[in-house]
């Protein structure tokens, strides 16, 4: 009987998730500084729009959008099995150092070759930059691996050296940005604090099949995330290789993080938000809780850059100060209720 | 182990008079010991004399009060929080008051050196109390892992507040160059408030350390020798607060000198409070007048934000401790 409930409860939980980012993508198209209505959005989606209308969708707002479920995918599910694995409630990739390190690969690729900010970004900077971008966040998962290498690694000595990677690398990262000339500095700064700026269909083509691959991978890998949050006695106990899976989830989140960060910026707190309160309405089976974390980081992303776009207008702020602010306060909250 | 602090304190001391006098004499012109002397003594108000009293010296002051006090607030605070780590720029709240002062300094209305008195103040209270909240609330909290990232996720939440504060004002770049610390602005005002606020909450966070001491060995001997560790933490937290913010006011966010040097004195002379608190403010005044050398005369004519050098130090020394702590 209870467990009937349950089911029901989660249904019902999946389908008002999936309605909201509905009216989130909708809302999203609607709004800006040519605002259109509900009806024009689905008539010009359906192919009968006018000039304007089709510009205004399909070259900027769509693409935009696009990308921010994309990039609030890949960070919910990377936050999803950073949680998991290291069994911390608080572990996130942009405070560990992951989201730092690629923002530091890209911030050094922007600054050698610095003339092409203002025009159109070519076809293969978008290609390029991911890759940067990855392996950026591949090396700090791999430099926080090995500082805390101390016969297997624990989760909180992995969570705590890479806090300290994260202060190291964001103190380079400001150091050099202090060297830049003043509108260069501009940009590293909306992009270090995260901005869907710039969307096109182009970042989309190239990060859009690989994230989803990855999340795929992750999915059919969940029931060892399970196993493994019970803990590394039981989990061993179980037949899983804690310390081998240990490796392949967390490159797995890095190159996630890292395919995000790549394309939006440095945007924190989406991976700490996602996955809290997928796990507080769905429970810890993480094959539903890492689907409706990244679905649930997707309505944050395209609220909050919906404000990010709007607030100011026509001045723009990075959507990821949007999303700390959002996030803060539930944070402060998660600080002071939860007792675990 | 007494021979111990006596050596320590003698070498710091030597080390701060040395430190002094070469901040006096070094830089983008050289003066002599002599021309310092008689800058103090005999004041005649040519070039050099100028040079010192209103340029070196103040600098060279603030920088030792701040090195001072930040390393003396670490110590405090990882006595009061029995954890190796924590420190005022890794728990977020110098770059609280970072925001507080970052919004001030482009506001037209509560600009100037009072102004970012005050505001720092104002935002090293609301992280300082947050942090304060915390790890009060619950005993879970007080886990390492979970304080950091704490304070970690307030630090970032602060300081991109700030940048994009100054992003809007268009002056990002002063801005980050200011977070990154540096006593380029320093003058005696700042000197003053520094010596006189600063110092009062000094003395009498010295006066606390016995009872840290005691709250250092944990909850229940502290309540067996008859001091309240929740008081005593409370009391701690609420001196350190002002410190942190006419800290950063003057320097802006220089990180970690409160974490490495408290922890490098404790190696050598063991975990008495009383001695340690002094010893660290001492040998922070000592890293920050050498550091804030290094960071004007390395590249002169352009100048390097003094948190590099600190940030430098510190980040393997936080690595390093990560690494012992036995979980």
């Amino acid at each position: 009987m209870k467990k009937a409930s349950w089911k029901t409860k989660k249904t019902i939980g999946i389908f008002v998730c999936i309605l909201l980012l509905v009216i989130a993508f909708i809302v999203g198209l609607m709004i800006g500084s040519y605002s259109m209505t509900p009806l024009e959005v689905i008539e010009t989606l359906f192919g009968n729009g006018n000039k304007m209308q089709n510009f205004t969708i399909f070259q900027i707002r769509l693409p935009r959008i696009c990308l921010a479920i994309i990039v609030a995918s890949g960070l919910g599910v990377s936050g999803g099995i950073l949680q998991g694995i290291t069994r911390n409630p608080l572990a996130e990739p942009g405070m560990i150092g992951i989201n730092a390190g690629s923002a530091l690969a890209v911030v050094l690729f922007i600054s050698a070759k610095t003339t092409e900010y203002y025009s159109a970004i070519s076809t293969s900077t978008a290609v390029i930059m991911p890759i940067i971008a990855m392996i950026g966040a591949m090396l700090s998962v791999a430099l926080i691996y090995l500082f805390a290498y101390k016969k297997g690694v624990t989760p909180v000595r992995f969570i705590l050296t890479g806090v300290g990677i994260n202060a190291g690398i964001t103190a380079i990262i400001s150091f050099y940005q202090l060297n830049m000339s003043k509108g260069d500095y501009n940009q590293v700064l909306t992009w270090t604090n995260g901005s869907l700026w710039g969307s096109n269909w182009t970042y989309i083509a190239v990060t859009a099949p690989l994230i989803f691959l990855l999340i795929l991978v992750v999915l059919f890998k969940s029931r060892t995330l399970d196993v493994m949050g019970l803990g590394d006695e039981l989990a061993t106990g179980l037949g899983v290789s804690v310390q081998k899976e240990m490796i392949v989830f967390l490159a797995l989140s890095a190159i996630l993080a890292g395919l995000a960060t790549s394309v939006a910026g440095n945007i924190a707190f989406l991976g700490l938000l996602g996955p809290q309160i997928a796990k507080k309405i769905f429970g810890s089976n993480h094959r539903i809780m890492l689907l409706m974390s990244a679905c649930i980081s997707g309505i944050i992303l395209i609220f909050a850059d919906t404000v990010a776009r709007n607030l100011f207008s026509p001045l723009e702020i990075p959507v990821g100060i949007v999303v700390s602010i959002l996030g803060v306060p539930y944070f402060i909250y998660l600080m002071i209720k939860d007792k675990a | 182990m007494n021979k111990r602090v006596v050596i320590l304190t003698i070498v710091g001391l030597l080390g701060l008079i040395i430190a002094v006098l070469a901040s006096l004499s070094i830089g983008a012109k050289d003066i002599s010991i002599e021309e310092i002397y008689n800058a103090i003594f005999h004041y005649d108000g040519g070039m050099n004399q100028q040079l010192i009293r209103e340029v070196r010296a103040p600098r060279m002051l603030s920088a030792l009060l701040v090195g001072g006090m930040l390393a003396l607030t670490g110590a405090m605070m990882q006595g009061v929080m029995r954890n190796p780590v924590s420190e005022p720029s890794i728990m977020g709240i110098t770059q609280g008051a970072t925001l507080a002062v970052a919004i001030s300094s482009i506001s037209p209305v509560i600009g100037g050196i009072y102004g970012n008195f005050f505001m720092g103040l104002f935002g090293a209270l609301i992280s300082g109390g947050l942090i304060l909240l915390f790890s009060m609330k619950s005993d879970s909290n007080q886990s390492i892992s979970r304080i950091l990232l704490a304070g970690t996720a307030l630090s970032t939440f602060f300081l991109s507040l700030a940048s994009v504060i100054a992003l809007l004002g268009n002056r990002s770049q002063e801005l980050a160059f200011w977070i990154a610390g540096g006593f380029r602005q320093a003058n005696w005002l700042q000197v003053g408030f520094l010596a006189i606020v600063g110092g009062i909450f000094t003395i009498l966070s010295l006066c606390m350390s016995g009872k840290i001491n005691l709250v250092n060995l944990g909850d229940e001997v502290a309540i067996g020798l008859g001091v309240s560790p929740e008081k005593i933490k409370f009391y701690t937290i609420l001196f350190l607060i002002p410190i942190c913010g006419l800290c950063v006011s003057v320097a802006g966010n220089i990180g970690f000198v409160g974490l490495f040097i408290p922890h490098i004195i404790r190696k050598i002379i063991g975990n008495d409070y009383r001695k340690l608190m002094p010893l660290s403010f001492l040998w922070g005044s000592v890293i920050l007048v050498v550091a804030d050398i290094l960071a004007r005369t390395l590249i002169a004519p352009y100048e390097l934000p003094v948190g590099l050098f600190t940030a430098c130090i510190g980040v393997p020394v936080f690595l390093l401790l990560v690494r012992k702590e036995n979980r």
